[in-house]
């Protein structure tokens, strides 16, 4: 699948967000008055400005606000409109803490809940697609709820629970990863059964249906970057995972400079694997040009 | 609400015979002209010129199969276009309601009005069924030619898709699939009428017709030599030079 930059940073970057505004109404950190201006700042830059940025890769743009209509059948409808509720349930809380120096904890936990249930529902535009069988897998949301959660802590300078989130998640992107490549590779379809001509003998295609590119081509069946996978993989993997654990437990008594080169350096790293998460993804219908 | 009916009075489809198509492309350039002309934006085309790409509903792959028992090489030519799925994927992701599969004959359709251009039916398509004009930005499919079927401005014998109206070699027919006694349904049951990717659970409504087994190359019929030993001067030449 074609890794076009705007989901890519959308998708990491509303996480991070919506991440980082569940912690805070979970109170933690629990601070109020321009401290908690900051830290809502950032959560709300980072989720409006990934939500903006999925905006920018529509055709048509002048029909966007039409996507809220179809929440009973769509994940994408049901990720705009979470998003949108979650925002203005947030709004309030945060409001409580930066001006009027007050708490609504019962709010706060909603507006959590509302967060994971937003990057949930993202997650699941991916995962449902049968199409795509390295999406179509249950590892899917779990990567996206961990991204989610692990940059929010990093974000909120949750030291502890970083560290181990950041464990969980480096096993489980590991453990991901196996999981695509196995049911890429185990994938009961090829040309000889998508065309249904397998059982006479061995098909080729010989002749593309087009000279030149096309939009199915560009959009869904991008190999550029196929060869380059394991060393991608393993800069993601030191650099989302590995480099942010030393840092924080390397500058354990200044947890400033550790918390800016942990997220620095994880930023990269889940810029990285959600670049890979598109540009591995084989859509089923590469297999009727024979690739 | 872009939920799936639960049934359609009629299952309008194609039925595509593997084993007349010769590939000449002709439904791609009739559907193209049809499509550009008529209901909906353009079928653009950039670059024509130069690198060019465009909109198409309907595309013609071409592949070669070699079968196992070492008989003749087989062309199939393949054309492909929306099936018109029962349980079309490309419908229930849409989050605007653009896109609809009409309860009344099973035509799966997009309403330019409404769709924003995000793509994702694409992507639910296993079939590359649906190409994003990128010219109008609007996602664009095949209507079985919705505005010719129903059409009584056209001629009767015209009232069918423009694809299906243009095939010289008559390897495209268009009929209700949900009617065992139509033409469509009986030729798909005599000549064993497949779904493509079935395993996917799309449910197509659009058949493909195997082609027929070819004949096999048979060697043995080929005409023994009938000179192993040359004579006269060749003979001669031919012992002169083994001398040397």
């Amino acid at each position: 699948m074609h890794p076009a930059p705007s989901v890519i940073f959308f998708t990491v970057f509303s996480g991070i967000g919506f991440g980082l505004l569940a912690w805070l109404g979970l109170g933690m950190p629990s601070m109020n008055g321009l401290v908690a201006f900051v830290f809502y700042f950032i959560g709300y830059a980072f989720a409006v400005g990934g939500l903006l940025s999925s905006v920018f890769h529509l055709a048509n743009k002048k029909n966007a606000i039409k996507s809220f209509s179809q929440w009973r059948t769509s994940w994408l409808s049901r990720e705009g409109v979470l998003a949108v509720v979650t925002l203005l349930t947030v709004a309030p809380y945060a409001i409580g803490r930066i001006f009027l120096d007050t708490t609504w904890e019962t709010l706060g936990l909603i507006g959590s809940v509302l967060c994971v249930l937003t990057v949930l529902s993202t997650s699941m535009i991916y995962t449902q697609l049968k199409t795509v069988p390295r999406w179509n897998s249950g590892f899917t949301p779990i990567l996206f709820l961990l991204y989610m959660v692990t940059g929010g802590a990093l974000f909120a300078g949750q030291v502890t629970a970083a560290t181990y989130l950041l464990i969980a998640l480096g096993i489980l992107q590991v453990l991901a990863w196996r999981d695509g490549d196995t049911r890429t590779v185990n994938n009961p379809t090829d040309l000889g059964t998508a065309t249904g001509l397998g059982h006479i003998g061995k098909v080729r295609q010989y002749e593309a249906p087009h000279t030149g590119e096309n939009y199915l081509l560009k959009e869904m069946v991008y190999q550029v970057a196929r060869k380059h996978v394991l060393k991608l993989r393993m800069i993601s993997f030191i650099t989302a995972f590995l480099l942010p654990i030393l840092a924080l437990m390397a500058f354990a008594d200044n947890a400033h400079i550790g918390g800016v080169i942990a997220i620095l350096m994880h930023l990269i790293g889940a810029v990285t694997s959600r670049w890979l998460f598109f540009a591995e993804a084989r859509h089923a219908v590469a297999t009727y040009y024979g690739k | 609400m872009t939920a799936l009916p639960q049934k359609t009075d009629k299952k309008l489809g194609l039925v595509i015979d593997l084993d007349t198509c010769v590939g000449c492309h002709g439904c791609v350039t009739s559907c193209k002209g049809w499509n550009t002309q008529n209901y909906g934006a353009p079928l653009s085309d950039k670059d024509a010129y130069g690198d060019p790409s465009g909109t198409f509903l309907n595309r013609v792959h071409s592949y070669e199969v070699q079968p196992d028992n070492g008989g003749a090489a087989q062309t199939i030519h393949f054309p492909k276009s929306c099936l018109h799925c029962e349980d079309a994927p490309c419908v229930t992701v849409c989050p605007t309601g653009a896109s609809y599969k009409r309860e009344e004959d099973g035509i799966v359709l997009v309403n330019e009005n409404d769709c924003m251009g995000c793509g994702l039916c694409a992507w639910a398509c296993p079939y590359g069924a649906r190409e994003l004009d990128q010219i109008a930005g609007v996602m664009k499919k095949c209507t079985l030619c919705v505005d010719r079927i129903y059409n009584e401005n056209l001629p009767e014998e015209d009232r069918i898709p423009a694809c299906v109206r243009t095939c010289p070699a008559g390897a495209r027919h268009f009929g209700d699939l949900g009617d065992p006694n139509s033409d469509v349904s009986k030729l798909v049951a005599e000549r064993g009428g497949m779904d493509l990717m079935p395993e996917l659970g799309t449910k197509p409504v659009n058949k493909y017709l195997p082609p027929r087994p070819k004949d096999t190359l048979d060697c043995s019929q080929s005409l023994e030599p009938v000179a192993t030993e040359a004579t006269g001067f060749l003979g001669w030449l031919d012992k002169a030079l083994e001398k040397l």
